[in-house]
C-alpha cells in the first residue's frame, strides 16, 4: 500500500497522496484502537447491554426460575406501586440518602480537615483514621452488632460510665433520664447505628477530600490575610468553593451507592430475624431497597417482580441523580482560574 | 524566615493550642482505633469473660484456643483457598485488559475514543441490581452458577471504574512518546506494553490493590452465584459461621480478625502507593 502511495507522490499529485495517507492512517488508527477497546466493547454488550434489555423485558412478565416467563403486561408495576414492602423499603432508602448522606459526607469532610492539620506524626494520624476504610463492610458490619449491643456491647458500656460521673447535682438538672440506646434492636436506632458505622469507614472520602484541600492554591489564602479575612471566612469563602466540585462528585456517588445498601443491613438483619427468608430488621426499620430486591429475587424467586423493582430503582437513581446534579451545579463553582 | 524573639505570653498560647491539638488527634485515633482493638481483644477472651466489667482490654490469659477452634470449626483454608483465586484472577484480568482500553481512549487517535469515554463514565451509574438479576439467569442457563466464572469473567472484560483511572493517569502521560515510538515503527502492542506500561506503574498498583481488596470483601457477587460450601469465599463462609455461632462473639469476633487482619498488613505494605494513587487518581481533573 505504501509504496503505491509514494509511486502516486513521484507522478505528481501531492494533494491525492496527502487524502491517501490520511486515510489509511485513520483507518489503521480505527482498527487499532477498536482493537484494544475490543474486551471493553464485548464486555459492554454482555454485562450492560443486554442484562439491561432483558432485565426490562422479565419486568414485563412472572418470570420466576421454575415456570417459562409469560407476558404479564404492566401488572408487575402496578402491584409494585401498591406493596407495603416496596413502600416501607423506599421510606428507610429515602431516611438513608436525605439524613444518612450528608451525616456521612460532613464528617468525611471533617476528618479531611483533621488530616490537613499541620503537626508531628501526621502519615501515622492518616493512617489510622483510613485503617477502617479497609475493613470489609461485612466485617465492620459483624464488628459493631456486637461494639453496640445494647447490653454487653462497649459503646453502651462507655456510655454507662461516662454517665455515671456525672454528679448527681448535674443530673437532676437533666429534663430526662439517661438510658443509652438499644442500638440494633430499636427501631428508632438502627439506621443511626449504620450511619455510625458509614463515619468510621470514612477514610477513603477523607483521602479524595484531603486532595482537594491540598489542591487549593496558597496564595489565594495569602491574599485573603492580607486583605483581612480571618480563619472562619477564609474557609468558607475559599475552600469550600474550592473543594465543592469534589463535595459534589462525593455527593452524587454517595447517592447511588446509598440506593444499593445492602452489605451491612443484610449482616444486621440476618442477625435480628431467625426465620430462613432474608429480613428487615425490627419493624423493618432496616428493609432497603436492595434488600427488598434481593428477598424478592432469591428467596421468593420473582424474578419478573424483581426485575420490575429493577427498573423503577434505576429510573429513581437517574431522576435523583439527574435533579441533584441541576441543584448543585448552582452552588458548585468550577472557575478556579 | 528570621527569628523573632517571642514574648513568653505568645510561647504559653502556642504550647495550649499545641497541647489540645494533640490531645484531640490522640482521642480521635483512639476512636477510629478502638474497635478493631477491641475485635482482637474479644477474640482472645473466655465466653464467660466478655460481659465482664469493668472494661478489660488485656484479657487475663488470652484464649488463643479461640483461634484454633475456629479454624477447626470454620474451613478457613479452603475459603482462604477461594477466595485468593476469586481475589488475584480479577487483577490479573484488570492490570491486563483495562491498561488496553485506556490506552486506545488516550493514545490511539480514532473517531470511536470520544464515544466510548462517555458510555464508560455513564456506566459507572448503573445500579448493580438492574443488571444482577438478569446475569442470573443467563448464567444459570449457561450452567455456570456455583463457579467462580460469574465472579472473574467481567474482570478480563473492562470494568469501568479501573478504565476510568487508567484514563485519568495515561492522559498525563506526553503523547509525544507514542508519536516518537510510532515513527520508530514500533507497533501499537509494543507501545502499550513496553513504554506506557512501564511508566503507569502507580497507577496499576492502585488499581491492583484496589480491584484485590474488591474482591475479598465482595459479599454479594458470591451470595447468589456461590451455593457449594467448598466453593465458599471467606465472606460466605463467615456470614455462615455467623449463623451458627450466633452468641459466640468471641469465635465471631476470632473469626472477623482472620478476615480482616491480612487486609490491613497489605494496606500497611502498600499504603504509599495506595493513599498517593487515589489522591492523585481521583483529582477529578
Amino acid at each position: 500500500m505504501a509504496k503505491k502511495i509514494r509511486s502516486a507522490a513521484s507522478t505528481g499529485e501531492p494533494t491525492l497522496e496527502k487524502k491517501h495517507t490520511k486515510s489509511v492512517r485513520q483507518r489503521r488508527f480505527f482498527w487499532i484502537g477498536f482493537g484494544f477497546a475490543l474486551p471493553w466493547i464485548i464486555g459492554f454488550c454482555c454485562f450492560k447491554i443486554y442484562p439491561i434489555c432483558s432485565a426490562i423485558y422479565y419486568s414485563f412478565t412472572d418470570f420466576n426460575s421454575f415456570r417459562s416467563p409469560n407476558w404479564v403486561r404492566l401488572d408487575n408495576y402496578t402491584n409494585l406501586v401498591q406493596d407495603k414492602y416496596v413502600i416501607k423499603s423506599l421510606k428507610n432508602t429515602a431516611y438513608m440518602v436525605i439524613i444518612g448522606l450528608p451525616i456521612s459526607i460532613s464528617f468525611a469532610m471533617l476528618m479531611s480537615l483533621v488530616m490537613n492539620i499541620k503537626a508531628k506524626g501526621m502519615p501515622l494520624v492518616r493512617t489510622i483514621l483510613y485503617i477502617p476504610a479497609m475493613v470489609p463492610s461485612m466485617a465492620s458490619a459483624l464488628l459493631f452488632m456486637w461494639l453496640m449491643n445494647s447490653r454487653y456491647g462497649i459503646v453502651n458500656q462507655g456510655l454507662k460510665e461516662f454517665y455515671s460521673i456525672i454528679p448527681q447535682a448535674v443530673k437532676d438538672f437533666l429534663p430526662f433520664s439517661f438510658k443509652p440506646p438499644s442500638w440494633i434492636n430499636d427501631p428508632k436506632w438502627t439506621k443511626m447505628t449504620l450511619i455510625i458505622m458509614g463515619c468510621w469507614g470514612c477514610g477513603g472520602t477523607a483521602v479524595i477530600g484531603l486532595a482537594a484541600l491540598r489542591g487549593v492554591p496558597t496564595h489565594f489564602y495569602e491574599a485573603a490575610e492580607l486583605d483581612g479575612a480571618n480563619r472562619w471566612t477564609r474557609f468558607w469563602r475559599i475552600t469550600i468553593p474550592l473543594i465543592s466540585p469534589t463535595i459534589q462528585f462525593q455527593f452524587i456517588m454517595g447517592i447511588i451507592n446509598m440506593f444499593q445498601y445492602f452489605t451491612q443491613a443484610f449482616m444486621f438483619n440476618m442477625f435480628t430475624t431467625t426465620s430462613q427468608v432474608t429480613g428487615g430488621g425490627p419493624s423493618d426499620s432496616l428493609l432497603f431497597y436492595a434488600i427488598n430486591l434481593y428477598r424478592e429475587a432469591f428467596d421468593y424467586l420473582h424474578m419478573g417482580y424483581a426485575c420490575a423493582l429493577a427498573m423503577v430503582l434505576f429510573v429513581i437513581v437517574m431522576i435523583v441523580t439527574f435533579v441533584a446534579m441541576k441543584v448543585s451545579n448552582k452552588m458548585v463553582s468550577y472557575d478556579i482560574e | 524566615m528570621t527569628k523573632r524573639k517571642t514574648s513568653p505570653l505568645l510561647m504559653l498560647k502556642r504550647f495550649v493550642v499545641n497541647v489540645i491539638k494533640y490531645v484531640f488527634l490522640v482521642c480521635l485515633c483512639f476512636i477510629f482505633i478502638m474497635p478493631l482493638l477491641w475485635m482482637l481483644s474479644t477474640s482472645l477472651k473466655a465466653n464467660a469473660g466478655l460481659m465482664e466489667f469493668p472494661i478489660k482490654w488485656i484479657p487475663d490469659n488470652p484464649q488463643w484456643g479461640n483461634y484454633a477452634k475456629v479454624f477447626r470449626i470454620v474451613d478457613f483454608g479452603t475459603y482462604i483457598k477461594n477466595t485468593l483465586v476469586t481475589s488475584l484472577t480479577p487483577v490479573l484480568g484488570v492490570l491486563l485488559v483495562t491498561p488496553m482500553v485506556a490506552y486506545s481512549i488516550t493514545m490511539v487517535p480514532w473517531k470511536g475514543a470520544k464515544v466510548i469515554f462517555p458510555i464508560i463514565l455513564a456506566t459507572m451509574m448503573i445500579p448493580g441490581q438492574v443488571t444482577q438479576i438478569p446475569m442470573y439467569i443467563t448464567w444459570s442457563k449457561l450452567g455456570l452458577v456455583n463457579t467462580y466464572v460469574p465472579l472473574i469473567l467481567p474482570f478480563f472484560l473492562g470494568t469501568p471504574y479501573y478504565i476510568y483511572l487508567m484514563r485519568q493517569f495515561m492522559k498525563g502521560l506526553p503523547n509525544s512518546l507514542v508519536e516518537a515510538a510510532r515513527i520508530d515503527g514500533a507497533n501499537d502492542l509494543r507501545i502499550l506494553f513496553s513504554i506506557i506500561y512501564p511508566l503507569c506503574g502507580p497507577v496499576l498498583t492502585t488499581a491492583g490493590v484496589l480491584v484485590f481488596v474488591g474482591c475479598w470483601n465482595d459479599f454479594s457477587g458470591p451470595l447468589i452465584y456461590i451455593q457449594d460450601s467448598a466453593k465458599y469465599t471467606i465472606a460466605i463462609g463467615l456470614k455462615s459461621f455467623t449463623l451458627s455461632a450466633k452468641t459466640q462473639w468471641e469465635l465471631l469476633m476470632a473469626a472477623n480478625s482472620v478476615f480482616t487482619v491480612p487486609l490491613i498488613i497489605i494496606f500497611f505494605i502498600c499504603q504509599k502507593q495506595f493513599l498517593g494513587g487515589i489522591a492523585t487518581t481521583s483529582g477529578l481533573k
